[in-house]
């Protein structure tokens, strides 16, 4: 029965009302969910699997998009310089982005949140540390900060265990350039949540400081911490990419959708156009669409901004 | 005042210092430096003197001294790579980042304000609608695939396509490089060719893009705040006309943040600078930077974040005394106004 009365509930609610009421909403979330989908049921949806080096036939290098002349069937958006299909490049492509796009998004919560419960709760010296420290970060470039984490790594590991090991030193360098948004938001719910007469009955009762944090105060903050984590996957995700065009994030054995941009680059002056402009599209459209989701959600959790 | 410009100026000093003490320990104790520069063949007795010479052996506080002193000459060694000192390798790219940059921050701004100001005025038409829609592409488009793009129409397909509307043949942009240049004094120049001011086309539209998005965002949202306030009301009761409203009285008031935004997006220009120069092969910092990275070449890597962070810092401190000396109000804490990133 429960279930029921959420579901109603949900169906009465502002979020719903004002998700139907907005078609490119409905748009860009029915694009993320398929692009979700896509990624996470990759080696069941893609036609073939592009690390199987057995099934690659060099013979069918280069092969244009399934409507060009010279096209085939078998390679609805064509073949790469190996003869690698692009669709199925792009779907496992999409899944290593994806998934880096949100490990670091869940590790930028993560430190941004519990910092800023810090900042807030205990005030003084701790709070100014770390809220000057979120400053400075926000005024360098989040790429900056990740190109020069990934620099140390490179310079720290032996080029074998980097390579392996190179999808987390991403994780790490783009979620520790995000994290000074979470702290911002979740350090304002606690100023103006913590002197409420709940966190006091909370603190007579003897409740552990760490647990009021938890579990009475931080559920006031996930509101716009959910916010900044959709429009900040979006650009953790586009951080990831230009990372790997730049020739710094994911090796080519392990392509995610920059390093298959970058791969393709050299392709676009022969006039190999696909190899390259096929995984920019499913870039650029996967990016938009969360933005969008994100200023949606904004708007919707936010009445004043309406 | 005074106190607040000496509280700024410290505090600028001690990010410089952190900054400077983050290089020092890459440089110092990420990998080996002294089998990053000496041969495969270098005896124990060789890396020994080595180290010695390098200064190695002394307290981690005298290092970190010496590295300030030498930092603040320009010195930051030699490059693992080049085997040349870092402070011409970077003195020799500067030029050409900072052509970029300025050509881009001026685009953006050149674009930037009188779109954000049409689309205040006329909110709901459908060329404002298109303007608005075409920035979140400018939003969510990364700057690489924005060159990318830029480069396949403008540049490969452009042979094609160019002959056909009647353009000249000729009439297609550089793909990669900066043309011609000219050297004056130490500055080597792109500017003064037509080589090389065809050649900044495409890098500075693609670097300008995502400021210039910024930029029209924040003008349209002043703008229609301003326009709500009083005084324009009252400007209008007077019987001005639209054009004195709209341009004297609206449009100077939002002028104010966003000449201090565009100081702290030089910094982000700079920082995107390394993404174009690699997709144009601008032969800028930014390039010698993503090359440095590559290699784990810490000397030029240290010595490029000391140089934007110093770059930072400085729009900052300024920026902030500017914020100050407009608005009172300001002078407690900068901490409440969002900087964005990217």
């Amino acid at each position: 029965m429960a279930d029921t009365t959420a579901l109603a509930r949900f169906r009465d609610s502002d979020i719903w009302w004002s998700f139907r009421r907005s078609p490119t909403t409905v748009v860009a979330a029915v694009v993320t969910v398929l692009f979700f989908m896509g990624a996470i049921f990759a080696p069941w949806v893609a036609p073939y699997n592009p690390f199987d080096v057995k099934s690659l036939n060099l013979m069918d290098a280069f092969t244009p998009p399934a409507w060009n002349s010279g096209g085939s069937a078998a390679h609805l958006l064509g073949t790469d310089n190996q003869g690698r299909d692009v669709l199925s490049a792009i779907l496992y492509g999409t899944r290593v982005s994806l998934m880096i796009g949100l490990a670091a998004i869940v590790l930028s919560v993560t430190t941004g949140v519990l910092l800023g419960l810090l900042a807030g709760f205990r005030g003084g010296w701790v709070e100014a540390i770390i809220m000057r420290l979120a400053d400075i970060q926000l005024t360098v470039p989040a790429i900056l900060i990740a190109l020069t984490l990934d620099g140390v790594a490179r310079a720290a590991l032996p080029k074998h265990v980097h390579d392996e090991i190179a999808i987390w030193v991403l994780v790490i360098s783009i979620g520790v350039a995000y994290w000074p948004q979470f702290a911002r938001v979740t350090r304002a719910t606690t100023l103006a949540e913590k002197h409420k007469d709940y966190v006091n009955a909370a603190r007579i009762i003897g409740v552990p400081g760490a647990r009021i944090a938890l579990a009475h105060v931080l559920p006031n903050a996930w509101g716009p911490v959910l916010v900044i984590a959709t429009i900040e996957l979006a650009l953790a995700v586009i951080a990831e990419a230009s990372l790997s065009y730049l020739g710094v994030g994911m090796p080519a054995t392990q392509p995610s959708l920059g390093t298959l941009i970058r791969i393709g680059n050299a392709f676009l002056f022969s006039g190999e156009w696909w190899i390259v402009i096929f995984p920019v599209f499913a870039l650029v459209i996967l990016s938009l669409s969360v933005n969008i989701l994100g200023d949606w959600l904004r708007d919707a959790l936010n009445p004043k901004l309406r | 005042m005074l106190a607040f410009i000496v509280s700024r100026l410290l505090q600028s000093v001690a990010v410089m210092l952190a900054v400077s003490f983050l290089c020092f320990v890459l440089f110092n104790f990420v990998g080996d430096p002294v089998s990053n520069m000496v041969g495969q063949e270098a005896t124990a007795a060789d890396r020994e003197e080595m180290r010695t010479e390098l200064g190695l052996e002394d307290s981690v506080g005298m290092q970190f001294l010496r590295f300030l002193v030498n930092a603040a000459h320009g010195n930051f060694g030699k490059s693992y790579r080049l085997a040349r000192p870092v402070s011409d390798l970077i003195v020799e790219r500067m030029p050409a980042t900072l052509e970029l940059v300025a050509a881009a921050a001026l685009l953006a701004l050149a674009m930037g304000i009188p779109l954000g100001v049409l689309t205040a005025l006329r909110r709901n038409t459908i060329d404002s609608q298109a303007v608005m829609t075409f920035s979140l592409a400018g939003v969510a488009m990364p700057t690489f695939v924005i060159g990318i793009l830029l480069i396949y129409v403008f540049s490969v397909e452009c042979k094609t396509w160019a002959p056909a509307v009647g353009l000249p043949g000729d009439w297609c942009f550089p793909s990669f490089g900066r043309g011609e240049t000219e050297k004056i004094g130490g500055w080597t120049t792109g500017l003064l060719t037509a080589s090389g001011l065809k050649a900044i086309v495409l890098p500075a539209v693609t670097l300008s893009l995502f400021q210039m998005t910024l930029v029209l965002r924040l003008v349209r949202s002043q703008m229609l705040e301003v326009l709500r306030t009083d005084y324009i009301k009252f400007a209008r009761a007077r019987g001005l006309t639209n054009r004195a409203v709209h341009f004297r009285h609206a449009l100077k008031n939002t002028l104010l943040p966003v000449i201090t935004v565009i100081g702290i997006q030089v910094g982000g220009l700079i920082a995107f600078s390394i993404i174009t120069e690699t997709v144009f092969q601008w032969p800028g910092m930014g390039q010698l930077f993503i090359q440095s990275v590559q290699f784990a070449d810490i000397p030029v890597m240290a010595a490029y974040l000391v140089m934007v962070s110093l770059i930072f810092v400085t729009i900052n401190f300024f920026v902030d005394l500017l914020y100050a000396a407009i608005d009172p109000r300001l002078r407690l804490d900068r901490a409440q106004v969002g900087t964005a990133g990217g």
